[in-house]
Order: structure tokens, then C-alpha cells, then sequence
């Protein structure tokens, strides 16, 4: 019984996460757009739930959904009926072509994991702590302390480009 | 390209490192080690830093009045 909700849980989140990711190209106010794009963020996050990432889907929901998405739609707000974008169209050769290589990345992609792993795909056990803030945190300070050093000084490197590219000057005008 | 307008074109390359990330996390959990939640976590910063810097070059755009359209940017064109 267990099992079954697990797998309506995953459908569910796996199918909101494919349309809404359809809706925020094909919509064309991108208000909805973003709107589209939380959609997708918290369906992710119920996958990273089902894949033991409880600490990853909380910071999904809180940086992502919280903090970027706000960011974005106070943009879109921002900038008003500038900010829409019609659908430009483009020759259908190129959709069907789209459509044609996403499918061949599919395909290619379960016949290597079937290569890989075909009579063993079931999830290996892991601890209960898999996942844990703490064990992401000790990692992110012994073994991975490199990466954890680059990703700060890359936001904030971020931060300043988003302070500097947001000032204007005294000859650009009152604008 | 279909859609031309860049806050199109950012919520677009969100979806992408959100494909990467889910990647990260389901290969950890099929392996069984820690260290993909842990890079995909670095992911989700850079993301973060790629949407300041972004919104920061719309915003620029916008105030000095050049159209919102990534065809008609292409002063640095080769």
C-alpha cells in the first residue's frame, strides 16, 4: 500500500513537473510564466522528496520558490508590457526537429541506464541520515571544502555584478 | 529561437540547471553516496548568482531604453 501511494506521489509531481515546464515556453504573458516556473520548482521538490533529499527540497522551496522567484516577478512587474514576448513561431521544421532530438535523448538515456543497470534498478538501502543538513554540511566542510569556498565567492561576485549593473550613473540622466 | 524576449530566455536556463540538479539527486540516491546533494546544492547557487547578474542586465536594458529582444542585441556579434 505504501508502495502505491509512492508511485501516484511520483506520477503526480513527475507529470506537474513536465507541464508546467511546458507552460512556462509556450505561455505568453510571462507573468504566468514565472507563475509556471514555481509550479515546476515545488513539483521538483516533491521529486527530491521521494529521492531522500529532504534538506535539498526545503532549500528548493525556500531559495528558489522564496527568494529567485520573487526576484523575477518583481522584474516582470518592473518593466510591465515590455517584458511580453509573443511567441515568435519559427518554422514548424524546427519544432518537429526539437520534438524529434528530445526524443532521441530519451530513448538514449534509458538504453544506458538499462546497459548499466538493467536487472539491478532497484535503489540501494541507505541510512536514515542520507540527506540530513548535517551530513550535507559535514561533507560540504571535509571533503568538498573547495567547492563550498568557489560557490560563496561566486555569490558574491554575483551580488556586486547585480549592485554594479543596477547603478546608474550621473551621465546616463535621472533615469 | 521561438521565444526572443531574455526573462523568457533565463526562466528557460532555470528549467535547465533544475534538469542537472534532479540528475545529481537521482544518481545519488541510485549510488548511494552523498556527494551528487552536494554539488547539486552548489548548482542551486550559481543558478542563484545567474539571476541577479541576468535580472540586473534586463533591468540595465530596459532603463536605457534598448528593446527587450535578444535578436536585436547582437552588438557583440562576430
Amino acid at each position: 500500500m505504501g508502495n502505491f501511494i509512492v508511485w501516484v506521489v511520483w506520477f503526480a509531481a513527475a507529470a506537474g513537473c513536465l507541464g508546467s515546464g511546458v507552460a512556462v515556453v509556450s505561455v505568453q504573458n510571462p507573468f504566468y510564466s514565472a507563475l509556471a516556473l514555481i509550479g515546476n520548482l515545488a513539483s521538483l521538490a516533491v521529486l527530491y522528496l521521494l529521492l531522500a533529499a529532504e534538506f535539498l527540497a526545503a532549500a528548493q522551496v525556500l531559495v528558489y520558490a522564496g527568494a529567485v522567484m520573487v526576484m523575477f516577478l518583481f522584474v516582470i512587474a518592473y518593466l510591465g508590457g515590455r517584458a511580453d514576448a509573443p511567441w515568435a513561431g519559427g518554422p514548424p521544421l524546427l519544432r518537429t526537429a526539437a520534438v524529434v532530438a528530445a526524443a532521441a535523448i530519451l530513448v538514449e538515456v534509458v538504453v544506458v541506464l538499462g546497459l548499466a543497470w538493467g536487472d539491478n534498478l532497484s535503489e540501494p538501502e541507505v541510512p536514515g541520515t542520507f540527506g540530513d543538513p548535517g551530513e550535507i554540511g559535514e561533507l560540504f566542510l571535509t571533503e568538498h571544502l573547495l567547492a563550498f569556498e568557489i560557490t560563496s565567492i561566486v555569490l558574491l561576485i554575483a551580488a556586486i555584478g547585480g549592485v554594479v549593473l543596477g547603478t546608474t550613473r550621473e551621465k546616463d540622466g535621472p533615469n | 529561437m521561438l521565444r526572443r524576449s531574455p526573462l523568457i530566455v533565463l526562466l528557460s536556463l532555470e528549467i535547465m540547471l533544475n534538469a542537472g540538479n534532479l540528475a545529481l539527486i537521482a544518481f545519488a540516491r541510485q549510488i548511494g553516496e552523498m556527494d551528487g546533494q552536494v554539488f547539486a546544492l552548489a548548482v542551486m547557487a550559481v543558478a542563484a548568482g545567474e539571476v541577479a547578474v541576468g535580472l540586473g542586465l534586463i533591468v540595465a536594458m530596459a532603463r536605457r531604453d534598448i528593446a527587450l529582444d535578444v535578436d536585436q542585441a547582437s552588438a557583440l556579434r562576430g
